[in-house]
């Protein structure tokens, strides 16, 4: 290169040095963007996807769709998915019949310390009764808290929709 | 009480203590300086990024940097094993030593100066050379090989700047015929057009960016650059030994704000009544200050190599033709 192309370089090279000035210039007086966290909280989560947890169900309102069928306990490469089952006999039974075993939900223990989030409990969930959260403003001290029981999660949740109604 | 007088000044020169209050003031500013312009600069990075800055300690986080420095001073100090103790702890000393020095010449305002040297910016221009021999003791004296590649680069970054710079300064005492620095401010007149940067644009160009090599400020803070070398030549400080270091950089930028200030930008001196003069010097010294902060959170780093052409291949031969052009037209 020359030495007129290298003059004329620099002189290109100050021109840019002071278009980027320019835009910083211009940002330092526009309104700041973030949010001062713990006073105020952006209310755009709906795409955030959280931990998993128990959605209420299409068919048992006041409950879980969960049929008991360990389908996402099979599936959790952690491990972090324990069900607890509670084990009725069916009700006014034909007398003829033996009486059918019914099962219902009583826990579903989830160990959110192991879980990586990888959705496969959601996914092969056959009645959809598993999504993520939408919890993004929580925080523990300690490990053991993050383990938790989603069917009460969920009928706390449920309460506290009605108290709200 | 005049009498009083009399017989102190018999006792201690009156020069003396001219410069003992002067060394006493300048100590104060030091400090309250740095607490300040660091509180400032996080608050510019913060809007220039569109966020708040420090906000939590006190009304806007105005307590911030007192907190850090409370913390700074509070923090175990280390040496690192297999280092040279003696080198390691002068380098933070060294560092700060010579910036009480530096600030006792900047004439302030009229008559307003600790100590007006006639040979005033030379003893800037020394002393401020000191500022190498504080990095490169801290890089050898580390026993990191960061801290020792930060040096190298200081020194072989300070060499290169000085020149340019000491070459756009002597063409304005080329036309001051002084090196006194009061003296400078009263060659330059009170309207902004009787300011040396109009006659010289070259230089106070030059003198800028030289300013911020010589005080390791972003874009050519290559000596403690974090993204490669970690901290540079205080990686290895813990509390005030890295509290000195940073002290140091706020304090320099202000003495080569005050420098520029004072050779190119007309001083105190500014329209309105003479005893405002310091107001005027403050507000050129802290515009100058909020340019090099401007500055470091737009542009990004530049290369070790690129650093060293801008001042070989530019700014030495820029500053040499400057300086013809000031002995020809300007002196003319």
């Amino acid at each position: 290169m020359n030495l007129l192309g290298e003059i004329r370089e620099a002189i290109k090279g100050f021109y840019s040095l002071a278009v980027g000035m320019g835009v910083t210039g211009k940002y330092f007086f526009r309104p700041e963007v973030t949010v001062h966290y713990p006073r105020k909280t952006v209310d755009n989560v709906s795409t955030y996807s959280g931990h998993v947890e128990l959605q209420p169900g299409k068919k048992n309102p006041d409950g879980a769709d969960c049929i008991v069928c360990g389908t996402c306990v099979r599936n959790c490469p952690s491990g972090c998915l324990t069900l607890e089952v509670l084990e009725l006999m069916e009700e006014n039974p034909d007398l003829e019949k033996k009486p059918k075993k019914i099962k219902k939900l009583k826990a579903l223990i989830y160990d959110y310390s192991y879980c990586s989030l990888c959705g496969q409990c959601i996914e092969n969930c056959p009645v959809t009764a598993l999504g993520f959260s939408q919890h993004v403003y929580w925080a523990e001290f300690d490990r053991k808290a993050i383990k938790m029981d989603l069917v009460a999660r969920l009928k706390d949740q449920l309460n506290a929709k009605k108290e709200a109604m | 009480m005049s009498s009083l007088i009399q017989f102190i000044s018999r006792l201690i020169p009156l020069e003396l203590i001219h410069i003992l209050i002067g060394l006493v003031a300048i100590l104060a500013f030091i400090g309250v300086n740095g607490l300040v312009l660091v509180y400032v600069e996080r608050k510019v990075a913060g809007f220039i990024q569109r966020r708040p800055g420090p906000f939590e300690v006190g009304p806007w986080g105005i307590l911030q940097t007192l907190a850090d420095a409370v913390k700074l001073m509070g923090k175990q100090l280390f040496s690192p094993s297999g280092g040279d103790r003696l080198l390691f702890w002068l380098a933070p000393m060294l560092a700060f030593a010579p910036l009480p020095l530096l600030f006792m010449t900047i004439p302030v305002g009229k008559n307003l100066v600790a100590f007006d040297a006639n040979l005033g910016l030379i003893l800037i221009l020394a002393f401020s050379g000191l500022n190498v021999l504080a990095l490169c003791f801290a890089g050898w004296g580390s026993y990191n090989k960061w801290s020792l590649l930060g040096a190298i680069r200081s020194v072989s970054q300070a060499v290169a700047y000085e020149i340019p710079m000491l070459l756009a300064v002597l063409a304005v005492t080329l036309t001051t015929g002084t090196l006194q620095l009061s003296a400078i401010v009263d060659a330059q007149g009170v309207w902004p057009w009787q300011w040396h940067f109009l006659t010289q644009p070259a230089g106070f160009i030059i003198y800028l960016i030289c300013a911020f090599a010589e005080t390791n400020r972003a874009p050519f803070d290559l000596p403690e650059a974090e993204s490669e070398l970690t901290a540079g030549f205080h990686t290895e400080y813990s509390g005030m030994g890295f509290g000195l270091f940073f002290l140091a950089e706020y304090s320099s930028m202000v003495v080569v704000s005050s420098v520029c200030t004072v050779l190119f930008l007309g001083g105190w001196k500014g329209p309105g009544p003479e005893i405002l003069g310091f107001v005027w010097f403050f507000a050129k010294v802290y515009g100058l200050v909020l340019l090099m902060m401007w500055v470091r959170w737009t542009f990004p780093r530049v290369r070790f190599d690129q650093l060293l052409n801008i001042s070989w291949r530019w700014l030495i031969p820029l500053s040499l033709f400057n300086l013809l052009y000031v002995a020809a037209v300007v002196k003319i």
